[in-house]
């Protein structure tokens, strides 16, 4: 299951190359990252979705939390509590004159802005959730798709709750972790 | 404020840590330090010959004192040298504080001359490392180092020093406070989850403790002492565990895994409660997971949140200090009052049934000098007393089987890593902590020679070790598995070709004695007890006795080789428990 995980972190040089050590030296992936600094300047937050099983996920929680530079972690998908995510996306598509009309109408539909246009292409710029990036690309595809860059997920939960408040004045580890059985021993 | 040089920041902080002593080997990026130094006599350094001798030598000294040890390096080659001794601490827990010179900051990045990225490499392998940028922010982070280092589930922290911080001048202001927010190790353990395994305790029939490098850290072995005798649990440990519980204890059943002993790999194979305590479930005691006691409900009492469910589920969590959870426990189960007197009695008596069908032993020889009659008799000729540093391989087995720890603090010993050429600095580390003790490295003379440039380290500081080589003339415990489990194929694992030990010791200025016979042994060693410096003994024992019982690579530690399989049989079948 993909999971959206996010990662309050000091503002340092090297954290990044911490936590994607991290993740690399104990065979974890990354689907996507992004990172940038927060409200307070001292402060990042880091986004990233992985994939894995409930055990993988658990340990990969744990071994974030292990670091001293990682100040709070949180795991959307798996805590209680909903959460929004939203991507940005650039989409470089081929555009001759008797379908650049129908690319501005999917572009409407999806709430796209066209940022560039030449005499080939057009190139818009979608914001959503990933399943809407998904769906205006497969939409785009028989167009022909030139080039895309995507920044990865970004995620808050909903409500008035911060990341920062959680477990506050406490450990980063929560006491009593949880554990799983799946598989058995 | 009167400003300070770096270098003397850096001392003036290690002093207010209480750092005695520093293992080190100067080079061009730390000459200011060593140029520093000699204004400190309060603190001893110690120059080792070679880089990884000084991170394991202060490893060795943290192993032995449980204070963190300190080692000072100069760049690239320096810093590179010491990574083998750096995972080697990470894996076993311990406390090292590493100071590694580095390029100045504005050369950084510019492959100048003895640059390497230290930080980049040992960012996976410590704790927490550091590269100081500024002689200001110098104090505050040696502080933080030191309190990363020893604090929760210590490990090793690399301070990178590049030459102009060194050098540089800020004010030196040591509050020895600091607010470090992602760093807050949960010591109490949660009150909830305690209650929760005192009422499994009471409830099992079979319980078995399997305790770890955890007691040692936590200071916990009263506590441990205190459950198994209140509750009559049996306890069997980890390699890292060893002294963390008498070894001459009735309900101590030796070490488990691997290298294990029957009755304490049978007792785990049949409990139904499991306590582990600050131990993480490595490979080399579970072998495979699915067949570690398979029948058991766990409890897993860990500082490191990450050790908990990670190779083995378990059903109580808790995370915390063991010293501190087990008082508690202990608190708990007293309000009990002695429901468990008489209880125990069947499950005692079965376990002790599996010890004695199969006790550790080995076939005595008047012809051929046994490994593990020699670490019988330095266990005789020390009392148990001594610390014992081993390299890796079978003769560190035989130490863990044959050599009955009693005290904690007293085994030196690379379990998670397995790195030979430790034993010697590592002792060199024990025996600068301790010059009054008996202090032994005992060694395969495969192991030896990899750091064998150390035996000038023991001359030049008068350490008297005491360095006992089990030579066999091969690596053992590779030739060990190539016997039962690659037909006898021997590949490069002969050490035919080897230093004469004794008069390799003389030119290093030493004592070197050789025992080639049983008769011989007890004489060897008592000579060596008896000279004041350091004494390479070179014990020339049964090149093919192997370390029996041991629990097949990839079987689970309910099958287990008893003895030297029959010449004649094609495979070697271990012995599968009766359940």
């Amino acid at each position: 299951m993909k999971n959206t995980i996010s990662i309050l972190v000091e503002n340092k040089p090297g954290v990044l190359a911490r936590i994607a050590a991290m993740f690399s030296a104990r065979d974890y992936n990354i689907d996507s990252l992004s990172v940038a600094e927060t409200m307070d300047p001292t402060m990042s937050r880091i986004t990233c979705t992985a994939v894995g099983n409930d055990l993988q996920i658990e340990q990969v929680m744990k071994q974030l939390r292990k670091l001293i530079d990682v100040i709070r972690v949180i795991n959307f998908t798996t805590a209680n509590g909903d959460f929004i995510t939203r991507e940005m996306a650039l989409i470089k598509v081929k555009a001759r004159e008797r379908n650049r009309a129908e690319i501005m109408r999917t572009a409407d539909i999806f709430r796209a802005k066209i940022v560039d246009a030449s005499r080939e292409s057009l190139t818009l710029e979608v914001t959503g959730d990933e399943e809407k990036i998904n769906a205006i690309l497969e939409l785009l595809k028989p167009f022909g798709i030139l080039e895309i860059a995507r920044t990865g997920q970004v995620a808050l939960a909903r409500g008035g709750r911060r990341l920062m408040d959680r477990h506050s004045g406490s450990a980063k580890s929560a006491v009593g972790e949880k554990s799983h059985r799946p598989g058995g021993r | 404020m009167k400003k300070l040089t770096g270098a003397q920041v850096i001392f003036e902080s290690l002093l207010r840590q209480g750092v005695e002593v520093i293992f080190g080997y100067p080079g061009g990026a730390v000459i200011n330090l060593y140029d520093e130094l000699i204004h400190y006599p309060q603190i001893r350094h110690v120059l080792v010959r070679h880089e990884q001798g000084a991170v394991h030598a202060a490893d060795g000294y943290a192993r032995a004192t449980g204070k963190p040890g300190v080692c000072l390096v100069t760049s690239g080659p320096g810093a590179t040298n010491i990574v083998t001794g750096v995972v080697t601490a990470f894996m076993d827990s311990i406390p090292v504080v590493v100071l590694t010179g580095q390029v100045a900051t504005h050369e950084i990045g510019n492959d100048a001359f003895q640059e390497a990225d230290i930080l980049g490499i040992t960012r996976t392998c410590t704790k927490h490392n550091y590269l100081v940028k500024d002689t200001a922010d110098l104090a505050r982070t040696i502080g933080e180092a030191f309190h990363i280092a020893s604090t929760g589930r210590p490990g090793p922290v690399v301070i990178d020093l590049p030459k102009d911080v060194i050098t540089g001048e800020a004010p030196f202001e040591y509050s020895g406070r600091f607010e470090i927010r992602g760093y807050a190790p949960v010591t109490s353990g949660h009150p909830g989850q305690v209650k929760l395994a005192v009422r499994e305790i009471l409830k099992a029939k079979k319980p078995l403790i399997y305790a770890g490098g955890g007691i040692i850290h936590s200071g916990a072995q009263r506590e441990l002492l205190e459950l198994a005798e209140l509750t009559q649990i049996p306890v069997t440990v980890t390699l890292l565990g060893l002294g963390g519980f008498p070894g001459d204890h009735p309900l101590f059943l030796g070490m488990l895994g691997m290298h294990g002993t029957y009755g304490a790999n049978r007792a785990v194979s049949h409990c139904d409660l499991l306590i582990a305590i600050g131990s993480r479930f490595d490979d080399r005691a579970t072998g495979k997971v699915e067949a570690f006691a398979p029948s058991a409900r766990i409890i897993h009492v860990d500082i490191d949140p990450s050790s908990i469910s990670k190779n083995v589920t378990v059903d109580i969590p808790i995370v915390g200090d063991a010293r501190n959870v087990l008082a508690r426990m202990v608190k708990l189960l007293k309000e009990q009052g002695e429901v468990w007197k008489g209880a125990r009695k069947p499950w005692l008596e079965e376990v002790r049934r599996f010890s004695a069908e199969h006790p550790l032993r080995y076939e005595p020889s008047e012809d051929v000098i046994k490994p593990q009659y020699v670490i019988q008799e330095i266990h005789r000729l020390t009392g148990g007393q001594a610390i014992i540093a081993t390299e890796v391989g079978q003769h560190q087995m035989w130490t863990a089987q044959f050599y009955r720890f009693t005290q904690p603090r007293t085994i030196l010993s690379s379990g998670g890593l397995g790195t030979m050429g430790y034993g010697l600095p590592a002792a060199i580390g024990a025996q600068v902590a301790f010059p009054d003790r008996i202090v032994f490295d005992i060694a395969g003379e495969g192991s030896f020679q990899m750091n064998v440039q150390e035996l000038a380290t023991t001359v030049q500081y008068r350490l008297p070790i005491k360095i006992a080589i089990l030579n066999n003339r091969a690596l053992g415990m590779v030739r060990q598995w190539q016997e039962l489990f690659f037909d006898e194929r021997y590949s490069e694992t002969s050490m035919d070709v080897q230093p004469d030990f004794v008069r390799l010791a003389e030119a290093y200025g030493t004592v070197g004695l050789r025992a080639a016979h049983p008769k011989d042994v007890v004489p060897c060693l008592e000579k060596a007890l008896s000279i004041q410096g350091p004494v390479v003994m070179d014990f020339v024992v049964d090149p093919l006795e192997k370390v029996f019982p041991m629990v097949p690579p990839g079987h689970g530690i309910d099958q287990m080789i008893l003895e030297k399989p029959d010449k004649k049989a094609k495979k070697v079948v271990p012995l599968t428990f009766p359940s």
